[in-house]
């Protein structure tokens, strides 16, 4: 199921999401970014049903753009995350929606921060944060292992053994994920933490 | 239970005529099933004389281009209402797309799909591309998530990029890929694709691929059967490669081998 885990290190912040596109009990797809990069210096890690994640965070990403567009200047993070909130709580009151985000940015004069926002639009300034059933396995291993100040080498390591620990212990563990990193160069790619290969690829 | 009308007034006055008089002055009513839910019990009934529940479709892009293919039973909960339902829906001659779920609403929607990519033609002097048409449908059917619409489809073809294959369900759900199967049947035709797919097949062996997947699902799933349809989209467009009855399609994948005979039945000789 679903697992979605972030945090922030010294001038960066990580996110990380499983990668299986799942209904019911099949495995439809399983690499499916669930990592989107809102703008230059942001990320926006969704967890929830396929089709408000995908329809909210893409409304989240044109809207910022279009900020971007009208003013001249980018939203820093703190903004986009409130902006964000407030369009979650606003689609929350007229119908049902299940999305979880979290939202990793960069900002010249505050640096790198990570924003937490579940599905009833609550939102939290965080330094380490996770979603869906490998929060259990992977908060606990962040609460133990993760201090401020991380160096993206310490904390890939941090973010590898939250990965091991949920494909060991989660019974409906996903076999892929992605990690994204954020930091004064950009919002950009990291790896992927492949145990399968998806459709496409010629099985061995 | 009955709606209690008595309230609505009738403002309504046709004098005159008796007859007409006693049909207007009585309150209308109507018998209502008595269930305590009330709204699961009419969303069972919904679901019950829904057809083409139990479907199994599959597609998937390879070298050629991309195969798609389906069975063609529709059942409306046990029972089979038809055995002859086209379940890959020709939007274009270079689209494709497959009905599981509602075949009222896929039908539909597809057909209305069909009309939106035209009209991009006429706008555009071009095709749409696969992703674009699969976006439309998408963001229709998200625009109706929760009202009841039952749909999962895959929207196949080939565009300016190539072959494309997007899946596409009510739930508002779109994903791009190389290899899905929608339906009740689809863990069985999964089972097969997923074995004995390559990229570089030629389309023959796809075809059989496709063929093979979609009458193994038919065997073990009762709601999928029927003739299996299979098309294939090149560069210049689909084509229809077969449609195989399943029950003769059976000789041929699945031989009975005779059992050996373990104890023969003798006569007793020498009695009475």
């Amino acid at each position: 199921m679903e697992c979605v885990f972030g945090l922030v290190g010294n001038g960066f912040a990580v996110v990380v999401a499983d990668s299986s596109a799942v209904s019911s009990i099949l495995v439809h797809k399983s690499k499916e970014d669930k990592v989107m990069i809102l703008d230059s210096h942001k990320l926006m890690g969704a967890s929830g049903e396929s089709g408000d994640r995908v329809q909210f965070t893409e409304y989240i990403q044109k809207n910022v753009a279009l900020y971007q567009f009208r003013n001249g200047i980018p939203l820093t993070t703190a903004a986009a995350a409130n902006f964000t909130r407030g369009e979650l709580a606003a689609a929350l009151r007229k119908s049902p929606y299940h999305v979880n985000i979290l939202l990793a940015g960069y900002d010249k004069e505050t640096g790198p921060s990570l924003y937490y926002i579940d599905y009833i639009a609550a939102l939290h300034k965080i330094e380490k944060g996770a979603f869906g059933y490998g929060s259990y396995f992977s908060l606990a291993m962040m609460d133990r292992h993760f201090h401020s100040n991380m160096s993206v080498e310490e904390a890939i390591d941090l973010v590898d053994k939250c990965i091991l620990e949920i494909r060991t212990r989660l019974v409906v563990a996903p076999p892929n994920f992605v990690i994204k990193i954020v930091d004064k160069d950009g919002a950009r790619e990291y790896a992927w933490r492949e145990s399968i290969k998806d459709a496409g690829v010629a099985p061995a | 239970m009955k709606i209690d009308a008595a309230g609505l007034e009738n403002h309504v006055f046709l004098g005159g005529n008796s007859e007409f008089d006693q049909g207007l002055t009585t309150a209308p009513s109507f018998e209502l099933p008595s269930v305590t839910d009330f709204d699961g019990f009419q969303k069972d009934a919904v679901q019950m004389v829904k057809p083409a529940k139990g479907t199994t479709t599959l597609a998937f892009i390879f070298k050629e281009g991309v195969m798609v293919a389906a069975d063609s039973r529709a059942s409306m909960g046990g029972y089979i209402s038809s055995q002859s339902v086209r379940k890959i829906i020709e939007i274009n001659p270079y689209m494709l797309g497959t009905m599981a779920g509602g075949a009222a609403d896929c039908q539909f929607w597809l057909r209305n799909l069909g009309m939106k990519c035209r009209l991009h033609e006429l706008a555009n002097k071009r095709r749409i591309s696969i992703a674009g048409a699969s976006k439309l449908l998408a963001n229709i059917l998200y625009s109706y998530r929760g009202m009841g619409l039952s749909v999962g489809t895959m929207v196949a073809g080939w565009d300016e990029t190539g072959p494309g294959l997007y899946y596409v369900d009510s739930e508002g759900g779109r994903l791009k890929g190389t290899r899905f199967s929608v339906g009740s049947g689809s863990p069985y035709a999964y089972g097969v694709l997923d074995n004995g797919y390559r990229y570089d097949m030629s389309v023959e062996e796809a075809a059989e691929l496709a063929r093979r997947s979609i009458y193994h699902a038919t065997f073990r799933d009762g709601a999928s059967g029927g003739v299996v349809s299979v098309y294939h989209v090149g560069p210049n467009g689909w084509k229809k490669l077969s449609g195989d009855d399943v029950s003769e399609l059976h000789y041929k994948y699945y031989p009975v081998v005779p059992n050996t005979v373990e104890q023969e039945m003798a006569e007793v000789s020498g009695t009475a």
